[in-house]
């Protein structure tokens, strides 16, 4: 038996290139021990709350409920949240006070919403590409690009999925 | 790959990097993280680490190089611990179908049977990496005491270092003898201060010295123990993990039910024995838990019966060794991660976060203890033993800030609190 099939993005990968891990479980039995109701992507899922009396094995045979985490989170583990400041963003439809659904688990691409680290900061872009290569576009647009180089000007912290805004106080 | 083979995984100086992840401008600093009633170190990074930070000073005594170096002092957040160490042991229970979670940081996981262990390991270090943002070293063996050398040697020998993976089982008897010839007996598992101490008098000072002493005559000396942890070093698996002490930074208690359990209300009772256990020996060490945890598994042996892990980790708002909270904490947990419909093997709890019983404010940066406050709080606690906790509290308590702890410099609880998220900046 194969203990993985990585799969190495042959774009320049800026963090260790996410091995598809579930593939490799898969191989070798491991990955499908359920570690809570919600690991979704190997398991139905009951919800944040287990109803008392319904047995999990059973699940296939409940109507389920809406739940936000099923929507908004493929993985708990690499699953993070974080708040927006700035106005930067706004053209891309991210406000200040947003939240944002982060997953470190995903592999961003060009278009991708990322959180980057720069010079120190947790900071939020989109990811950009041209024939130069990655680069994110700075929050004062008199500046120039930041251009992904080896030994990375920038890392990517992780990739936004969902962004919530609020409308209503 | 003939025989058994374990792992143990466990993370690079578990709190500082906990630190990290949420701030990047730590990485590559020296970070300190501190006790909260008493200010004393209890993780360093390994710049610290290298700046001679002793483990377990009191802060108050490092001024000097805390200021010339720029070390960055973190008061515990254990909220924030117990949610990475969740992720972190969630994900690398993904690669084992046998997972014992052995402390806050620290997990034993069977590989047995598995073609290309080394990969396996190195993979599993890359995606903890990449979800959690925690480093990881993986230790592998014929043995759990093995296992947990192994991983020593992958945190601070070359050539594992680099790769933070090493592989006992790999190696030829002569380059174990002579790796192990090389290593300290203090390094096994199981073998405290108090114990290298007494076996280097008597002539025993390095892993191999052990290894090859006579078994009976170590039983007859140590206790049985003792002897298991002979054996497991010669490559026969017979520790149990409840038989050997995390170390005095955490308690565990565990046990395998005799029969599988499907009720809730008896994996309850389970826990509540097992939070009876370890409170004790948090009072006989005289020391009080800021951080509960609790897991459940069904029996992986079993293989025709579906199979299920939980684990919870509960941050307690104030250290304590009260029963009734360290209870109440732990049912809390259980019930977050019961499923019914599951055969139940096993149940433990864990107690993290341990620090000395004294109430103390320990502030980051004064002189030492005062005698005059200890003595106000000898006679709080006299008072509020009599009339009930909380009859009496300290002005700050009242002023709405955190008084529960001095908080000194705690980062934010960025993965448990609304108010604390991370800030992005566009």
């Amino acid at each position: 038996m194969t203990s993985s099939q990585g799969c190495i993005d042959a774009a320049p990968s800026f963090k260790t290139a996410p091995i598809d891990v579930l593939t490799s479980c898969k191989d070798v039995q491991v990955g499908l021990y359920p570690e809570d109701a919600s690991s979704a992507a190997l398991l139905p899922f009951v919800g944040a709350r287990v109803e008392a009396g319904f047995p999990s094995p059973a699940e296939d045979f409940i109507e389920r409920y809406l739940s936000l985490d099923e929507l908004l989170i493929q993985d708990k583990a690499s699953t993070f949240i974080v708040r927006v400041q700035g106005h930067s963003m706004i053209k891309d439809n991210i406000h200040p006070g947003d939240i944002l659904i982060v997953d470190r688990a995903k592999r961003a691409r060009p278009k991708s919403v990322v959180i980057a680290v720069l010079d120190g900061e947790l900071t939020v872009k989109r990811l950009m590409k041209d024939d130069d290569g990655y680069y994110l576009k700075p929050a004062n647009q008199a500046f120039p690009v930041i251009r992904l180089r080896q030994g990375s000007d920038f890392q990517v912290w992780g990739v936004v999925t969902f962004s919530i805004h609020k409308h209503e106080e | 790959m003939s025989g058994p083979l374990i792992a143990l995984a466990d993370a690079n100086n578990f709190y500082c990097s906990c630190e990290r992840v949420f701030n990047p401008r730590l990485e590559g600093r020296p970070v300190v993280v501190l006790s909260n009633n008493d200010g004393c170190i209890v993780s360093r990074s390994n710049e610290a680490k290298a700046l001679g930070v002793p483990m377990g000073a009191p802060i108050h005594e490092l001024k000097e190089l805390v200021r010339e170096h720029g070390i960055a002092v973190y008061s515990s957040n254990y909220p924030l611990y117990g949610d990475l160490s969740r992720r972190v042991m969630t994900i690398l229970g993904r690669y084992s179908w046998q997972q014992e979670i052995y402390s806050i940081d620290e997990s034993f996981l069977t590989l047995t049977g598995i073609a290309d262990p080394v990969q396996h390991a190195k993979e599993m270090r890359a995606d903890v990496r990449m979800r959690t943002g925690i480093p990881i070293a993986v230790g592998l063996g014929p043995t759990k005491t093995l296992a947990k050398l192994a991983n020593f040697c992958a945190k601070k020998l070359d050539p594992w270092r680099a790769d933070g993976v090493c592989n006992l089982a790999a190696m030829s008897s002569a380059e174990l003898a002579q790796l192990m010839a090389g290593i300290p007996v203090d390094e096994i598992w199981g073998i405290g201060s108090r114990l290298s101490a007494r076996l280097k008098a008597q002539g025993v000072q390095t892993v191999l010295d052990l290894k090859t002493a006579d078994q009976r005559l170590m039983r007859r000396q140590y206790g049985v123990v003792m002897e298991r942890i002979i054996c497991e070093l010669n490559g026969v698996g017979c520790l149990q993990i409840e038989e050997v002490a995390p170390d005095k930074k955490e308690i565990m208690a565990s046990r395998s039910f005799g029969q599988l359990v499907t009720e809730l209300t008896d994996i309850e009772a389970a826990v509540a024995t097992h939070v009876s256990r370890g409170a004790e020996k948090l009072r006989r060490q005289g020391s009080v838990a800021a951080l509960i945890s609790v897991y459940i598994r069904t029996n992986p042996f079993r293989a025709q019966d579906p199979q299920y892990s939980g684990y919870m980790p509960v941050p307690l708002v104030v250290p304590t060794d009260d029963l009734g909270v360290l209870q109440s904490a732990a049912n809390n947990a259980l019930h977050t991660i019961f499923r019914p419909g599951y055969r139940y093997k096993k149940a433990g709890v864990l107690l993290s976060g341990l620090q000395g019983r004294d109430v103390g404010q320990g502030d980051l940066f004064a002189d030492g203890p005062d005698p005059r406050r200890e003595a106000l709080f000898a006679t709080l606690d006299r008072i509020n033993g009599k009339y009930g906790r909380s009859t009496l509290r300290i002005a700050t308590e009242l002023s709405g800030r955190r008084w529960e702890m001095k908080q000194g410099n705690r980062s934010p609880r960025y993965t448990t609190c609304w108010q604390e998220l991370p800030v992005v900046l566009t």
